[in-house]
Formats: structure tokens, C-alpha cells, sequence
């Protein structure tokens, strides 16, 4: 199946539901501060017992697939051409041009002025382009130019818009301005899809990962996502796991779902197994899909096709039979 | 005409009271001589029962002072004593008939007794608790602390050896029931009357007077007592006897030792054997 | 399509389990002159091995292989040399540990995650950290001098980590050993054995004899026994006290528990969900130290619930060596009576029996987990030991409510704490009347901290440098 954006995923801050909450900066600082505390030992020691959990066979090839289905295929560099791009939109259609089977990924995540060459060549494949807005990665700019970021992208074809959080504001404790932002980024998105970065590395606790994620959920993002994949640490199980149990308690109060997106440093299909392991056991089904999750990465699309490979052949790959873009 | 003695009742301590027994018994002490000393009290299992719902009150309180506090209080007793030595002298004298030097050397040394274990209130904690090194991202600190309510058979020596028992527990938070000799309970009362003055809590300390072969199979089978020292159990039967009824709730046994020279110093283990380990986790993280 | 976990099961291959076992004493394998017992894999009752069961004679030439071994051999060799036999035996644990760790899931029931994970590690962890203690004693503030020969008596829920808490530190004293081991559980203990054959470890160190309750009290009764540790249940416990009285043996006795389990309104709710699932669901509730009775602020009871079932549910029970199984079986088909017996009881009692939907195998001894809500302290199961997947939930409003309750029980091995405030935890942990306070974690162990319990749980420490105090006469000795 080939991913398309769901109607299902309507706008959360719609509901109201939080009105009171994002009444003033004091309430809102009340409400993020009383949400229940983590454990950082507790939830690391979670996150590594769901991360021994054996896929084999059947269901490690169920994971393959679904994964490559997952990725947001990203090259985010300074470096980057627009034959580049177009290399990566091939691949990312057709992973694997040897199989037919193969699914494709669920978009490219490019800079915004690379959106209109990646558009060009994905077309009409239901392979989404995914652009990087609003001064990405340190979100170091003023807000219009922010927001005009956005709106070039959006208009450049993007159909959706990973945006940074101010992690200054945030960590000097002015979330209502965070809040705010992501409202209008939101709205500058128009019909496009917006996933919020927090750069988890920089937020430093596993209370601040819960809190950016209400904060994010609550001005009405799409999806929550872990990192930039410019700071180390990126994406980890734990933080993952805190997004996770932040959206999947979001739709227990709401009825509402969000999607989560770790992004930066997952490489391999044992370390994507090990995130869907986690979805599955904190959030269910409903969250296996690419709807509703997904990994922001690039090298780690090579090593599913590899094991995928070696599932339907019996023998190992290697490297030189797949595409380096 | 010469002046008509003020004789002293002897009655039981229980609760920071002086209680006769409430079976209305009394029994015949008689000095070293063989000649009328008083008569004490004679302590029935309900005057035990009692002792060990005083004792049982007092725990709470005493356990949770500050050490700092119970070193005070355990000095205090020996400062008070040492006020009133001659008392002591001449009752020990009496009793047991030993000569002055005797009785003062015992004195002196259940004195000394005193201060010494009272400034262990707050060092025992140090010398045996522990911070463990676990493998892992955890706090994890092992503390000693009282058993709860011991039961005591005294042992010989009116006052040091009673001293050597009773001290070693009450400094380290455990409160007390003890059964004073059976044939010089004298001193016992007294010494309870300088703990009532020496702002030790009612409670802490009850002594009973009376028989040991009667009170103590209460005291052993007792399910609110949490240990029983047996240092003054003389017969080897009784003691056996004593140790399986312990068994009920499976009590913290010491077992005799009526031989001990007193006039050594004690190591830690009067005290350890009736401390419990506690260790307590607590993960450390951001 | 749902994402189901294809069968993972560990290799049973490693494992050599023989038609028939005898007893190990003075360093070699002997038939006893008793009978013998089967032991079966509890997943699927299959029949792993015939066993002997050591007679009073067998037992008895046990003790004197224990007794020649610790005085021609063992308490003359200096403590260095000591420490390299234990050093051994750990470094062997671990070169075998997954043959230990399949073996333990096998004959106890218990899942390979937590063999593998969980107890064969902290096993070689504890041979390591008595193997160093050996040639250190003098400085251990127990004295260095040994008791002699120690009886011990383990049971069948952590057979090998057991073994390693009686048998570590008592041979790093000095102390030589009759271990026996539960007789539903031998096997790791006999393949231990074969392991003190690998480090030739001196004959009659350790001997290993099994069989059931008659071997276990010849042992404790036996004159010539200086020492007797037992882990087990406090009936049995207070009989083993009552053997004893009137003799010299030292005893450490490690029994039963029902430790209470903590949330206050302010815990870290996630992670407390875990501790309650770690605290009673670990080893199928088969831990005398399990937190079997939760205590739940009353504010927040039934998000917690509501959070507990929605976590039991992702709990996957079956197949013990699958490597995906938390759950496994119970451990024999008694045990599985008397879980069921006292859960009738709770029904009967007018609680409320929620348990996990799911489909237990057709062979062998299964329990799902279990929770009883609207439980008060005066039903059975809020007192008795269940020692099965079973939690009874109880409510509290406030700090003093909640200390009541937890220390209204005549045990007093362990409890948990959870909350965010410091403050607090340092005071409960203070007032609890038990051996392990557990905050803001659950289930935690290692061989540097001591456990052991109040009250009938028990007395004396294993474990940490407080363990050793039970196999040494004591400093002034």
C-alpha cells in the first residue's frame, strides 16, 4: 500500500479540548509541569527489555517490508545537487529495482529548495516529499522567515513540514511562545503535514521529551519527531519510547492520534525491528503504518533491502548490489 | 530511742510506672546471708503481657529519635547512676554479699558500661552499614536498625551484668522486657528507678521480678516480641524450651552465656544480633 | 495485519540431560542407597531425569566428606588459594551459561529471558564478588574464621542463583558445603556439580545431595552440621528454628514474604506500571520478595489499573524457551493448586478477579496473570503468600495509611516506593519494617547488597559484605 495522507489525521488542536491549558503561560507551564514524571533508569531499563524481543522469519519479514515502507529516505546536506535528489526519489519509489515486490518508502525529506526537483521526479508515485523548514536545523531565525520558509515549501510542492522547535525558548521555560509557533508554522502549512522536531539531544531529560511532546500535540502537529540528525544523540529507544506512551495517552484523552518519527542514527534492520517492536507493544496496531510512524534515515533503507534479500534468497548480500542514493 | 527504718517496696517498671504485680504475689528476697532483704514483686504472665505492650508502645518513639538523642539519654543514665553509687554499692553489697572493693568495681563498671555503649548510639550505624556498589545506575544503602521489642533473661550480677545486656539494646533503638534474677531482683528496681529519672521514655526499659521459669515461656511464645536475649538462662532444658517457643515467630535468639566475664569489654555483637539490615534502592538518573 | 511474533525458541541442544542422576559427594557422582524421584519439565510435563533421593545415609557421608574436606583440605588452604577456585567456577558459569541458563528454563519452567538475562549472570556475578572477599576476611569486620561445615536447603523458583547465594560466600569463608536442592528443580545444581568437577574444586567442598523435604531435615538435624542456611517457606523456616534450639548452629533463614508495592499520586506513572508487572509477574510471581500486594493512592487507582491491564496485556505467555515468553509455567503442579486454591479464595472472599485472556497450553502447569481489585486487609489474599502471578489491590489516602498497611503483616522481606518526591521516599523507606525497600524500582539484585527480611521473613543477610557474616564466627572469635 502506498502511503497517502489520511483523512483520519485531522487537525488535534481542532478540539478545543486544551483551550484552558494554553490560556496563559502559567497554565501551560501547569500543565506540562504536572504531567506524571519519567524515570530515566526505569524507562531506559523498558526500552532495552522490548529491544530483546527476537523477530524471526515470518515476522521479521513482515517488519522488513513495513519498515521500508517507514522511511522517510533524507539527505539533508550542504552538499546536496538536485541529481542527487533525483537519484534518491528513484530510489525511493523503487528500492529495489530488482523486485517488484518491493515497496516503496513513505517519502524523501529533502531542504526546501529541493522540494520542486524531488516533486518532479516522484510525480504522481503517492511517494510524499518531506521538506525541512523553519531555519532547520537549529531554528535560529525569525519567525517570519520561519514561516515563509514554510510557505515556500508548501508551495514548492512539499507535502509535509518538519519544523524545529526554538529549544532555547523551550529550555528557558517560555512555552507558550513554543506553542505558538508551532500554531502558525501549522497553519502556514496549509494542506501539508506537519511533524515537529524537538532535538531530543538538546532537551537533555526524558521530562522535557514528554512535555515538548504535549506541547507539540496540543498546537496540533501530526506527528513528533526525535531529532535533526545534526546533534548527537539523535533518535533512541528511550526518547522514543516517551513519544510513544505521549501519543498513545494523547488519543486515551482526546481520541485523537498522532504519529511519531525517530530520525538520525538508526542504521540498521535490527535497530528498525527494535522500534517496531516498541511501537507495537506501547502503542498497537494502529500505529504500524506509515501514516502514523516513521524513520527519519538514509542509510538504513540499504540494510533492509540487504536482509530483505536475504530472506527471499537465502544468502547474504551485499552492499554492491544496492544503490548508494 | 533510734529511728525506725523507711523500708522500700520493690514493685515491677513497666510503662514508666511502678507497678505491683497484678497477681498480687509477692516473694521473699533474702541477702547473701540468708537473711530478709524485701519482698518483691512476683511477676505473673499478664504483668509480662503488659511489659510487652509498654515496650511494644515505647518502640515507635524511641527507634525513631535521633542516635545523637538516645546517646543523651543513655549517658544521662549513667551520670544519675553515678549520683547514686553508694546506693548501689550498699544493695550489691547486701545482696550478694561481696565486699566493698567488689561492689564498688561493679559499679564503676556498669557506669563505665554505660557511657561506653552510649556513644555507639551514633557509630554503629557507620561501622556496620554499608553503601553497596551495585552494578547498575542505583543508590543502594544497607542501615541497621532495631529489631523491635527483645525480651531479656538477666543475667548474674545484679547490676553490671543486667547493665550489659540492657544497655547494648536500648542504645541501638530496641525497646525491653527483662526479667531480673530470680534470687537479686533488688538492684534490677532500683536501677529502674534511675532510668525513670533519667529521661529514658516509659517503656523502653520494663523489668519484671519474679520467676524466670514462669515468666519466660510467655515472653519466648509471645508473638509481639521480636528477639530474645537468653544470656541468663542457667538451665539447659529451660533455654531449648525457650528457643522453640521462639520459634513461633521466629524471634532473633541469643543463646545463653550465664558465664561471662562482664568485666570485658563487650565487641559489637550485643548489639548486631539484634539489629535487622535494611538496604534500600532508589535508581539514579536525570 | 497484526504484527505477531513468529516462534523464537532457543536451542535445547546445548543441553545434555542424562536418563538418570545419582548424588555428589566427596567430588564424584554416587548412587544413594535411597530411592529416586522424577523431575519433569513443568511446560509440558515431559519427564527430564530419574533423581536420587539421598537417604540419612547418604546425607550422612555427605557431612563427613564435608567435614574431611574442610579440615585436611579447605580451612588450611589460605584465602588466595580459595578465591582462584571460586574465580574458576565463575569464569566456567559463564563459559556455560547458556547451557545453565536453557537447563534452569527447562527443569523450572521459568522463561530463557530471565535465565539467560536475569540469573545465570547475577550467578557468576556472586561467585566473582565472594571469590575476591576470600583472602580479604580480616577486613570484613566478621573475623576470618570459618564455622565448618554448613547444611543448606534451597528452593525450586531461582534454583541456580540460590545455590550461588548459599555456596559462594560459604566457601569463600572456609565453610565447606551439603547443598540440597529443591527436588523440582535439581538439575542445575547437579550440573553445577559437574562444574566443581571442571575447576577441580577439592573433593568434598561441595556436595550436592538431593531430594525432598525427609533429606532436607536429615540435613539441618545432622550433629555434625556447624551451619544451616535455608531459603524457603517461613512454615518450614520456623521448623528448621525449632530443629536447631538448643544447639550451636548458626542459622540464616530467607522466607516468605507479601511485600507491598507503593504508588503515591505523583509517581512516574510508566515506569511504576512496570515495577508493579516486574514486581509480581517476574518469575511467575515465584519470589518471596514479589510486590503481591499494590498499594494505590486512592487518587490515582484507576488510571494505574487502567494502565496495569493495558500493559498485562502485552505480555506473552508460553513456551519457556521461547525467547519472546515473560511468562512462563508454573513451576509444578502443587504449586499450581494451591495458586488456584487461594484464588478461589479471593473470589469467594468477594474480590474482583481480572486476569489476562489468553490461551494457556494444553500440557503442563499454567497460571495467567492475575489481578484481584477491592481487596481489604483482612482477605487471604492480602495476608498469605500466594507465590503465583497473583495481585491483590489495595487503596490508600494517605503516607500513614499506606506505611499501616504495608507493615500489617507478619512478614517483612521487602516493599516498593514509588514516587517523585525525594523526601517522601526517604521517609517511607525509613518506616517500612522490611529488609529491602525498593524505590522507584523493583526486583533489583546483586551480589553487593545484602537480603534478608524482618520479622518471619526471616534472618540474616545474603549477599554484600553482610553475607558473610553467617559463615564466620565473628570478630571476636
Amino acid at each position: 500500500m502506498t502511503p497517502t495522507p489520511s483523512s483520519t489525521a485531522s487537525s488535534p488542536s481542532a478540539t478545543g479540548v486544551f483551550d484552558d491549558v494554553v490560556r496563559s503561560e502559567s497554565s501551560l507551564r501547569r500543565f506540562l509541569h504536572g504531567l506524571p514524571g519519567v524515570d530515566q533508569v526505569g524507562c531506559e531499563a523498558r526500552a532495552a527489555g522490548l529491544a530483546t524481543r527476537s523477530i524471526k522469519t515470518t515476522s521479521k519479514a513482515y517488519a522488513i517490508d513495513l519498515a521500508i515502507r517507514m522511511v522517510d529516505l533524507t539527505t539533508l546536506e550542504g552538499q546536496d545537487t538536485h541529481g542527487k535528489v533525483r537519484a534518491l526519489a528513484s530510489k525511493a519509489m523503487r528500492p529495489d529495482p530488482a523486485d517488484p515486490t518491493c515497496p516503496a518508502t513513505a517519502a524523501v525529506c529533502v531542504y526546501p529548495d529541493m522540494v520542486a526537483t524531488a516533486k518532479q521526479t516522484l510525480g504522481e508515485s503517492g511517494v510524499h516529499v518531506a521538506a525541512v523548514a523553519t531555519a532547520f536545523p537549529s531554528g535560529r531565525a525569525a519567525m517570519d522567515i520561519k514561516l515563509a520558509d514554510t510557505r515556500d515549501a508548501v508551495e514548492a510542492g512539499a507535502d509535509e513540514i518538519d519544523m524545529v522547535i526554538d529549544r532555547g525558548a523551550f529550555l528557558s521555560g517560555r512555552y507558550l511562545d513554543v506553542y505558538e509557533e508551532i500554531a502558525q508554522v501549522k497553519e502556514a502549512c496549509g494542506d501539508a503535514h506537519l511533524k515537529v522536531i524537538f532535538e531530543t539531544g538538546e532537551l537533555q531529560t526524558y521530562d522535557n521529551v514528554r512535555r515538548a511532546s504535549w506541547l507539540a500535540m496540543m498546537a496540533g502537529g501530526h506527528f513528533i519527531k526525535t531529532s535533526t540528525g545534526k546533534v548527537q544523540p539523535a533518535a533512541t529507544l528511550p526518547v522514543t519510547l516517551i513519544m510513544l506512551e505521549a501519543v498513545r495517552d494523547f488519543r486515551e484523552q482526546t481520541g485523537q492520534m498522532v504519529g511519531v518519527k525517530p530520525a538520525g542514527g538508526i542504521k540498521t534492520t535490527k535497530d528498525a525491528i527494535k522500534y517496531l517492536v516498541m511501537v507495537n507493544e506501547i502503542c498497537g496496531d494502529d500505529w504500524l503504518d506509515p501514516d502514523w510512524f516513521r524513520f527519519g534515515a538514509s542509510t538504513l533503507l540499504n540494510d533492509l533491502l540487504m536482509q530483505r534479500t536475504k530472506m527471499t534468497t537465502g544468502r547474504y548480500s551485499g552492499p554492491d548490489y544496492f544503490t548508494l542514493d | 530511742m533510734s529511728r525506725i527504718d523507711v523500708r522500700k517496696t520493690y514493685k515491677l517498671y513497666i510503662g514508666g510506672a511502678f507497678p505491683r504485680s497484678e497477681s498480687g504475689r509477692s516473694y521473699v528476697v533474702n541477702d547473701a546471708k540468708g537473711r530478709l532483704l524485701a519482698n518483691a514483686a512476683q511477676a505473673s504472665r499478664k504483668d509480662a503481657r503488659d511489659a510487652v505492650v509498654a515496650a511494644r508502645a515505647a518502640f515507635g518513639g524511641w527507634s525513631g529519635r535521633t542516635a545523637y538523642n538516645r546517646a543523651q539519654v543513655v549517658y544521662r543514665i549513667a551520670e544519675v547512676l553515678e549520683g547514686r553509687r553508694e546506693q548501689f554499692e550498699a544493695e550489691i553489697r547486701a545482696a550478694e554479699g561481696v565486699t566493698p572493693a567488689r561492689a564498688r568495681a561493679s559499679v564503676d563498671a556498669a557506669i563505665d558500661r554505660l557511657v561506653w555503649y552510649a556513644g555507639w548510639a551514633d557509630k554503629i550505624t557507620q561501622v556496620v552499614g554499608n553503601a553497596n556498589p551495585v552494578a547498575g545506575p542505583f543508590f543502594n544503602l544497607s542501615t541497621p536498625e532495631p529489631s523491635g521489642v527483645i525480651a531479656v533473661v538477666a543475667p548474674r550480677g545484679s547490676l553490671l551484668g543486667l547493665v550489659s545486656v540492657v544497655a547494648p539494646l536500648i542504645v541501638t533503638g530496641n525497646t525491653v522486657v527483662v526479667i531480673a534474677r530470680e534470687d537479686n531482683p533488688l538492684t534490677a528496681i532500683t536501677l529502674g528507678e534511675v532510668m525513670a529519672t533519667s529521661d529514658l521514655p516509659g517503656g523502653v526499659v520494663n523489668v519484671l521480678t519474679g520467676s524466670q521459669a514462669e515468666i519466660a515461656p510467655w515472653l519466648a511464645s509471645h508473638m509481639d516480641v521480636n528477639g530474645i536475649d537468653l544470656t541468663g538462662v542457667e538451665d539447659d532444658e529451660l533455654a531449648t524450651e525457650l528457643e522453640v517457643a521462639a520459634a513461633d515467630n521466629l524471634k532473633r535468639v541469643r543463646r545463653p552465656a550465664p558465664d561471662t566475664d562482664w568485666l570485658v569489654e563487650p565487641g559489637l555483637d550485643r548489639m548486631t544480633q539484634f539489629l535487622e539490615t535494611k538496604t534500600v534502592w532508589h535508581p539514579i538518573g536525570v | 495485519m497484526a504484527f505477531e511474533y513468529a516462534p523464537a525458541p532457543e536451542s535445547r541442544a546445548i543441553v545434555d540431560i542424562k536418563p538418570s542422576y545419582g548424588l555428589f559427594i566427596n567430588g564424584e557422582f554416587v548412587d544413594g542407597t535411597g530411592t529416586s524421584f522424577k523431575t519433569v519439565n513443568p511446560a509440558n510435563e515431559e519427564v527430564l531425569a530419574e533423581v536420587a533421593e539421598a537417604s540419612d545415609a547418604d546425607v550422612d557421608e555427605a557431612v563427613k566428606a564435608a567435614r574431611r574436606a574442610y579440615t585436611r583440605v579447605w580451612s588450611r588452604m589460605s584465602g588466595a588459594e580459595r578465591a582462584k577456585y571460586l574465580y574458576r567456577i565463575a569464569r566456567i558459569i559463564q563459559e556455560r551459561g547458556r547451557e545453565l541458563a536453557v537447563l534452569e528454563s527447562i527443569d523450572n519452567g521459568k522463561p530463557i529471558k530471565e535465565s539467560r538475562d536475569v540469573d545465570v549472570p547475577i550467578v557468576a556475578a556472586h561467585f566473582f564478588y565472594y571469590a575476591g572477599w576470600a583472602d580479604k576476611l580480616q577486613y570484613s569486620g566478621y573475623g576470618s574464621t570459618p564455622l565448618g561445615v554448613a547444611g543448606q536447603v534451597i528452593p525450586w523458583n531461582f534454583p541456580l542463583l540460590m545455590l550461588a547465594w548459599k555456596i559462594a560466600p560459604a566457601l569463600a569463608c572456609g565453610n565447606t558445603v551439603v547443598l540440597k536442592p529443591a527436588e523440582t528443580t535439581p538439575l542445575t545444581a547437579l550440573l553445577f556439580a559437574e562444574i566443581c568437577q571442571q575447576a577441580d574444586l577439592p573433593p568434598g567442598v561441595v556436595n550436592i545431595v538431593t531430594g525432598a523435604g525427609d533429606t532436607g531435615r536429615a540435613i539441618v538435624s545432622h550433629p555434625d552440621v556447624d551451619k544451616v542456611a535455608f531459603t524457603g517457606s517461613t512454615e518450614v523456616g520456623k521448623a528448621i528454628a525449632r530443629t536447631v534450639a538448643g544447639t550451636d548452629k548458626k542459622v540464616t533463614l530467607e522466607l516468605g514474604g507479601k511485600a507491598a508495592n507503593i504508588v503515591f499520586d505523583d509517581a512516574p506513572i510508566d515506569q511504576a506500571v512496570e515495577g508493579i508487572v516486574d514486581g509480581i509477574f517476574f518469575n511467575q510471581g515465584h519470589v518471596c520478595c514479589a510486590g503481591s500486594r499494590l498499594l494505590v493512592q486512592e487518587s490515582v487507582a484507576d488510571e494505574v489499573l487502567e494502565r496495569l491491564k493495558r500493559r498485562m496485556s502485552t505480555l506473552r505467555m508460553g513456551d519457556p524457551l521461547d525467547k519472546n515468553t515473560d511468562v512462563g509455567a508454573i513451576n509444578s503442579g502443587e504449586q499450581l493448586m494451591r495458586i488456584r486454591e487461594l484464588s478461589q479464595v479471593g473470589d469467594a472472599e468477594g474480590a474482583e478477579r481480572w486476569e489476562v485472556a489468553c490461551d494457556l497450553p494444553t500440557k503442563g502447569f499454567w497460571f495467567p496473570p492475575t489481578i484481584f481489585t477491592g481487596v481489604s486487609q483482612a482477605h487471604r489474599i492480602a495476608r498469605e503468600e500466594i507465590f503465583g502471578p497473583v495481585l491483590s489491590v489495595l487503596t490508600f489516602r494517605t503516607p500513614s495509611e499506606a506505611i499501616e498497611k504495608a507493615n500489617n503483616t507478619p512478614f517483612g522481606l521487602s516493599a516498593g516506593v514509588w514516587t517523585d518526591k525525594g523526601s517522601r521516599i526517604l521517609s517511607m523507606a525509613n518506616r517500612l519494617r522490611a529488609g529491602v525497600v525498593w524505590a522507584n524500582t523493583f526486583n533489583k539484585f546483586d551480589p553487593t547488597s545484602p537480603f534478608g527480611g524482618y520479622k518471619e521473613s526471616g534472618y540474616g543477610r545474603e549477599g554484600g559484605r553482610h553475607g558473610l557474616e553467617g559463615y564466620l564466627k565473628g570478630a571476636d572469635s
